[in-house]
């Protein structure tokens, strides 16, 4: 079992946002948590990286209790983040960024291909500042390539379709389809998107902070959806 | 090197502009108030001024791609140095002119540097200014340097000038102004930190006067500790003309910046904007690169270091 969730309670405001989560993710899988706005997916996945901490319960990771340890050396033991909003900077290029992911001193041939991999046209972008020039596309993408670079055991992209058009997302998905070319190891991916939840071995929908089911992307969609037709018509219009 | 330059000297001139051999080009070294080195070159004349201290360096018309370093090192305590440096720059000429002061400064008194440097451009000519000013040394006695860097740009020049002053330097009033005709271009890049009880103050001037003027000012600082710095920028459009000033800075601990810009449009063609943003370092910079596997200390240091590159 590479991560596991005990009894994790997370409460704001007289709110309780995550509400005894317990959770066994296994090595080298593919999931996706979905569900409502609001539903604590993101808190979630920010409680296992460490950017939030839980009000009780714990957070395992290869058997070794890490609640209480920081970001970077949540990092440092394998994990990686790729935020909902991609953040900016002023002076930091795309290269320092990839270069301080992978931790060690890469070429830029190295950067360029990572680039290339997740559909940047290399030349133009590894010298451009990580800032608020770049669309949100690119920056999704970027944000993509860092991860890719950090070679991690558990990768967590919390919904990598916020902020992006519809365009720009039909191109990303193809970066989704074909992960495991990029990120090695295990993949949590918080999604509303049918056609990510479709590409996860394991879908946990989330309602009200808690798990109301895990399943396959089939089961999930005809229990919330009612039946996989609208589904099945969607896909059949793209 | 000759050996009126020692290993102190070296590092200084190292540290303010890579010059740890004899450059290429033209070169002026002041050090403790006195010219010590010189060359001139075909194309570029150095002369020392005789009515006050300091030279005038004249470059001839269609001179190309040319280098000019005029670096100054105090390592004397308690030296106050004032100097003119003037440059005349011919038509249609292009050329590098690398300053700068470094002062080493092992003891009580006081050691300062104030120079004032005239930029006079003639039609079309092209400069490329790279000024830094750093400070060291175990002494309690200051390291002052007060710069005041005129501009003066006939029709058709440009100049770009990017000045820094990273380290060590405990008090500073940087002054830069410019008078600016048609078709011209100013260009300042201007990276100031400040940490202890160091103190920063930068005031631009910038007249533009002719059709078709340009200037665009950017100030990044980093402001740490008990250091406090202020930003002044006035721009004047005088003319159809287009001016930009941005002020941006990091704050930290007790540290105090104040920014003051002032655009002033004389004309209903110019076009003038300014922007000022001072804030601590965002937390979610801090957050990401922490994810990456740097420590809070590493991710700070390289979210200024990109800052103020």
């Amino acid at each position: 079992m590479l991560l596991q969730l005990k009894d994790i309670c997370f409460e704001r405001e007289n709110r309780k946002i995550l509400d005894n989560i317990n959770l066994d993710i296994d090595l080298g899988k593919f999931v996706a948590i979905t569900g409502p706005n609001g539903s604590g997916k993101s808190t979630l996945a920010k409680i296992i990286m460490g950017i939030e901490k839980p009000d009780s319960g714990k957070v395992i990771l290869n058997g070794k209790d890490i609640t209480k340890l920081p970001i970077d050396e949540r990092a440092k033991l394998g994990i990686s983040f790729a935020f909902q909003q991609p953040v900016k900077f002023k002076g930091i290029t795309i290269y320092d960024l990839l270069k301080m992911a992978a931790q060690k001193q890469i070429t830029k041939k190295e950067a360029c291909e990572t680039l290339s991999k997740v559909g940047l046209c290399a030349k133009e972008y590894v010298d451009r500042e990580v800032n608020g020039s770049l669309s949100g596309g690119e920056l999704k993408r970027i944000e993509i390539a860092t991860v890719a670079l950090r070679g991690a055991k558990l990768t967590i992209f919390d919904e990598p379709e916020a902020g992006i058009d519809l365009w720009s997302f039909n191109n990303l998905i193809q970066v989704f389809e074909n992960m495991s070319e990029i990120i090695k190891g295990t993949t949590i991916i918080i999604s509303h998107q049918e056609r990510i939840l479709n590409i996860a071995d394991e879908v946990i929908l989330m309602k009200a902070g808690k798990i109301q089911e895990i399943g396959t992307s089939k089961q999930i969609l005809e229990k919330t959806i009612g039946n996989t037709t609208c589904c099945k018509i969607n896909n059949a219009l793209k | 090197m000759e050996e009126k330059i020692n290993k102190i000297d070296k590092e200084l001139l190292g540290e303010i502009s890579n010059l740890e051999n004899i450059p290429k080009g033209a070169y002026n070294i002041r050090k403790n108030g006195k010219g010590i080195e010189r060359k001139v070159t075909e194309n570029i004349n150095i002369v020392t001024k005789t009515d006050k201290p300091g030279i005038d360096i004249y470059v001839k018309e269609n001179t190309k791609f040319e280098f000019i370093h005029i670096p100054v090192i105090i390592t004397e305590s308690g030296l106050k140095d004032l100097v003119y440096n003037d440059f005349h720059i011919g038509k249609n000429a292009n050329v590098i002119i690398v300053a700068g002061c470094g002062i080493h400064n092992d003891h009580h008194k006081d050691s300062e540097h104030d120079g004032i440097h005239r930029f006079y451009l003639e039609e079309g000519a092209k400069v490329r200014y790279i000024e830094k000013h750093y400070g060291e040394g175990s002494g309690d006695g200051k390291r002052i340097l007060n710069p005041v860097t005129e501009v003066y740009l006939k029709a058709g020049s440009s100049l770009e000038m990017e000045s820094s002053q990273i380290k060590g330097v405990d008090s500073t009033i940087r002054e830069t102004k410019g008078e600016l005709e048609e078709n011209t271009n100013f260009v300042v890049s201007e990276k100031i930190m400040t940490h202890g009880k160091q103190f920063a103050k930068t005031i631009f001037d910038v007249q533009l006067n002719g059709e078709n003027a340009s200037t665009h000012v950017t100030s990044r600082s980093v402001a740490t500790e008990d250091s406090e710095q202020f930003f002044v920028s006035k721009i004047y459009g005088n003319n159809k003309c287009f001016a930009h000033s941005e002020c941006d800075a990091i704050i930290k601990d007790n540290a105090k910046v104040t920014a003051t810009p002032e655009i002033t449009a004389n004309n209903v063609e110019a076009n003038l904007i300014h922007e000022a943003a001072i804030g601590k370092i965002a937390g979610e910079q801090l957050i990401k690169l922490m994810t990456l596997g740097l420590s809070e200390k590493e991710a700070e240091e390289e979210i200024i270091k990109g800052f103020l590159r």
